[in-house]
């Protein structure tokens, strides 16, 4: 990796270049994770010229979800497997076991190294229904395909990937993550962090360029999209299985009829197995879409937030560099410092900037191909459904020994 | 009374035509076949009608063609709105001279067949009669309004109605009736001549028999299963229908949701560059997908009428065999006063005393009766005896023509019920087939779409 970096140096934005030496300067404030941004941002401009699908070289497994018990608390672990190649890894293979609030460190930490990243949306952390839904199977079944997903596409990220802390997330035993979470930028310099950041959002920005503008109209219509859509989903689900279970009364009704007839014994025997056959196939169906299409659907609108949330940093980034700019004008004294900072937060701008752009084209071409594939897929399973009670109706024709079909096939 | 001058006339022509009727609904197909039955000789009740002639129908084209509103003043002299039908008849041979090819017409409203029906359940107690379309919507989803106004409800109705004069009609011994031939063909009065026949008087008596209890000692055991079928008849076809509701009700919700995806997507494809033109198609799918249900639940309640049609016909049924059980319970009752005189009888003649009686112990308290008081006594009983003879024999007669033909007409009907409910679960077959098929197309084209996005 290093030296790719190097003997593509000279292909990098001369610009951007300078941009990445001056920064490296002033790494003062910053915790070692940002040295390590300094190589990645290099990686970054590369990577972004290479095909996304060319090395993929982590691989990450999250299943076996189990109760975990202790004096205090009971709570659930995920088995992390992770298979790899590169040589950042000591090994090749790693086993450890996760909770939820690990996931959700990890998340912090990303999004703290890299504000203006677009990192995928973790599921939520509680179920409105009763804190009992934790427990239930369905419920982490779902969460564990959403946290598969969130880190295997950290491991897609052509930076996140190489993010220190993810790396201990894969790694490191119990014991070493939670030292390792006790590390970090002190109490102090966290909450300067955290005073800049409101400052800076409640002035607001100034001068947003206007694709940033564009982005933010954007999202503001998606979430607005994506929400009514899970909704849509969500509730054609519910009203599919409410006609499942009137579905399922009818059957038993035709079958207990069957009971007072003699000639009608047979056809109406026959119209009782239809019914209780396509109520399968209708089960089948709801598991279909349940599993693959609500779930991507759902995810998306939690997306939709995270990609505010980005937005709105990046605002705040650039917020605070105007406020600087506007000080370097009304103060007097000490200039020769603010103007170091004005230069240092420029670029800290820029920076953000265009790591911005580049991931925001990744995250639609993601979006696009899960969207694509989610409503595919909903449309192979609703195919798949008809086709198999077609089948069912159509065999009982045929046990019935008429042509009438036919006539009718002209009518449709 | 030309009406039965031209019912002869139709009764005696040798015409072979099969009657063509105005819609081609299954009504219509169903008659076909029913008079197809009477004619071939399906089973070996046909023969009799043959020898008695033909049904009306085959004589003459029968439709309910139309429908409208009008106003007037009630029983209790308010504005009401009520519906008209639109009754054409004309003769299948219509070479008959005088006649033109243009059909007959004539008005009625749904009481006026309602007064038809209780006319006909009166004067032919032994025959299940059809029934007429429901009275008020039943088994409604929420599609539906329960209005009797409704223009679905309307139309419903009119094909109900059609349905049961084509029933009646081809009927060998209904169709037969003068009053029912007046109902098609005479226009003002035809109330009067109804009230005339003096029916109302057996109506009201017919009821309260009906509605009494009573005990029938020996009871038919064919007419018991007949009736216990009845009541199964009823019970399921009323859990049918009221499951099929539910369910009909379901299904349009799942249909309309995916609605809301087209109009979504349209709103989506908007801000989407390359997604946009896929979104948009896709969601024109979606919007006719949603819009499908309502041909499918249209065609769905058709079924539910043919349903409905023999839950109806379930109360005739019973009705048949409740008027078996008067019979039998009034031949019962004559012949058990006919044996309590004959033993009176006995007894004044021997002057034992077989039975404790009131009568006895008087006469044993206050001393025998004299011979001249014993001689008028017995000339009574004897004359009640004959008379309760009598009583006993044409009851014994009713009852005994009673089954015969209530029993040809029993037979008739379970052909009946029997080829019309397997071509209705045929039906039912056929249109989840074409729901289904309609189905597998929407959802092929919306995943082209899908695919292009």
């Amino acid at each position: 990796m290093e030296s790719e970096s190097t003997t593509s140096s000279a292909q990098v934005n001369g610009n951007l270049a300078q941009t990445v030496a001056d920064l490296s300067k002033h790494m003062l404030e910053l915790d070692e994770d940002d040295d390590l941004e300094v190589f990645s941002k290099d990686a970054l401009i590369n990577q972004y010229k290479l095909e996304e699908q060319d090395i993929k070289d982590v691989f990450i497994t999250v299943d076996c979800p189990e109760n975990h018990v202790t004096s205090i608390e009971t709570f659930v672990t995920y088995r992390v497997i992770t298979k790899t190649t590169r040589s950042e890894f000591d090994s090749s293979e790693y086993e450890v076991r996760r909770r939820y609030q690990d996931f959700l460190w990890l998340k912090g930490k990303l999004e703290e190294a890299h504000p203006t990243l677009i990192i995928n949306p973790l599921p939520e952390k509680f179920v409105m229904k009763g804190m009992m839904e934790r427990f239930n199977d369905d419920f982490i079944e779902t969460r564990r395909k959403a946290l598969h997903k969130f880190v295997n596409r950290i491991a897609d990220h052509p930076i996140l990937s190489f993010n220190e802390d993810f790396k201990v997330f894969l790694t490191a035993q119990a014991w070493e993550l939670a030292s390792h979470k006790k590390q970090g930028p002190g109490l102090l310099s966290r909450m300067g962090e955290t005073v800049r950041a409101v400052a800076a959002s409640v002035r607001g920005v100034q001068n947003r360029p206007e694709e940033f503008t564009a982005m933010n109209d954007y999202v503001e219509t998606f979430s607005q999209k994506m929400g009514m859509l899970d909704k849509i989903a969500q509730r054609i689900v519910k009203e599919q299985k409410e006609y499942l279970e009137g579905m399922k009364e009818c059957g038993p009704v035709y079958t207990l009829w069957s009971g007072s007839e003699d000639q009608l014994v047979e056809p109406l025997k026959a119209i009782a197995g239809c019914i209780d056959n396509c109520c399968k196939v209708t089960e089948e169906q709801v598991a279909g879409l349940s599993e693959n299409q609500v779930p991507i659907l759902h995810e998306y609108v939690l997306c939709a937030e995270t990609l505010k949330a980005v937005l709105r940093r990046r605002d705040n980034i650039q917020a605070e560099y105007e406020s600087k700019v506007d000080a370097l004008a009304s103060k007097k004294a000490d200039k020769e410092n603010l103007k170091e900072e004005i230069g240092r937060l420029e670029d800290k701008v820029e920076c953000a900037n265009n790591t911005l752009k580049v991931d925001w084209e990744r995250w639609k071409r993601n979006m696009q191909s899960d969207v694509k594939s989610a409503f595919v897929d909903m449309a192979d399973t609703n195919m798949n459904y008809y086709k198999k009670c077609l089948a069912i109706w159509e065999s009982f024709l045929t046990s019935q020994k008429t042509d009438v079909h036919l006539e009718k096939d002209t009518d449709s | 009374m030309r009406g039965s001058e031209i019912l002869e006339r139709m009764a005696d022509s040798t015409s072979e035509d099969v009657a063509v009727v105005g819609n081609t609904d299954f009504a219509a197909a169903d008659l076909h076949n029913n008079t197809n039955n009477t004619v071939t000789g399906y089973s070996c009740f046909s023969k009799t009608m043959m020898e008695e002639g033909v049904p009306l129908l085959k004589k003459m084209e029968i439709s309910v063609s139309e429908t409208e509103k009008r106003t007037g003043k009630n029983a209790v002299n308010m504005q009401e709105v009520y519906t008209v039908y639109l009754i054409e008849t004309r003769p299948v041979d219509a070479i008959t001279e005088g006649q033109s090819t243009a059909p007959d017409s004539l008005w009625r409203r749904y009481s006026e067949f309602e007064l038809l029906r209780n006319y006909l359940l009166v004067t032919f107690p032994y025959i299940v009669v059809p029934p007429l379309p429901e009275k008020r919507a039943e088994f409604v989803w929420h599609k539906l309004s329960a209005d009797n106004m409704d223009p679905d409800f309307v139309e419903r109705r009119r094909i109900g109605l059609e349905n049961f004069l084509l029933r009646v009609a081809s009927h060998s011994v209904l169709s037969k009736d003068k009053i029912f031939y007046l109902f098609l063909t005479q226009d003002d009065g035809w109330k009067d001549v109804v009230y005339d026949t003096g029916f109302q008087a057996k109506a009201d008596s017919r009821l309260k028999a009906l509605n009494a209890t009573f005990r029938v000692k020996n009871p038919d055991k064919r007419y018991t299963e007949l009736k216990h079928y009845s009541d199964e008849l009823q019970s399921v076809i009323s859990q049918l229908l009221r499951v099929r509701a539910k369910v009909a009700d379901r299904l349009y919700g799942v249909y309309k949701v995916h609605g809301n995806y087209g109009r979504v997507f349209s709103e989506w494809s908007a801000i989407e560059r390359e997604m946009g033109d896929g979104l948009q198609s896709a969601g024109h799918h979606m919007d006719a997908y949603a819009a499908s249900v309502d041909d499918i639940l249209e065609e769905e309640e058709h079924y539910a009428d043919q349903l409905k049609e023999y839950l109806y016909y379930s109360e005739s049924l019973r009705a048949v065999c409740r008027k078996h059980e008067l019979i039998q319970y009034e031949l019962e009752m004559a012949a058990q006063d006919l044996v309590s005189k004959k033993q009176q009888r006995e007894e004044l003649t021997t002057g034992t005393v077989r039975t404790f009686s009131l009568k006895g112990m008087t006469s044993k308290l206050f001393g025998q009766e004299t011979p001249e008081q014993r001689e008028a006594k017995l000339k009574v009983l004897e004359e009640q005896i004959v008379e309760g003879e009598e009583l006993v024999k044409t009851s014994n007669a009713e009852c005994d023509e009673y089954v015969r033909n209530a029993w040809v007409d029993i037979d008739r009907f379970k052909e009946q019920k029997n080829q019309d409910l397997k071509e209705a679960l045929i039906s039912y077959a056929v249109m989840q087939i074409s729901m289904c098929k309609k189905g597998i197309q929407v959802w092929t084209n919306a995943k082209e779409c899908f695919s292009k996005m």
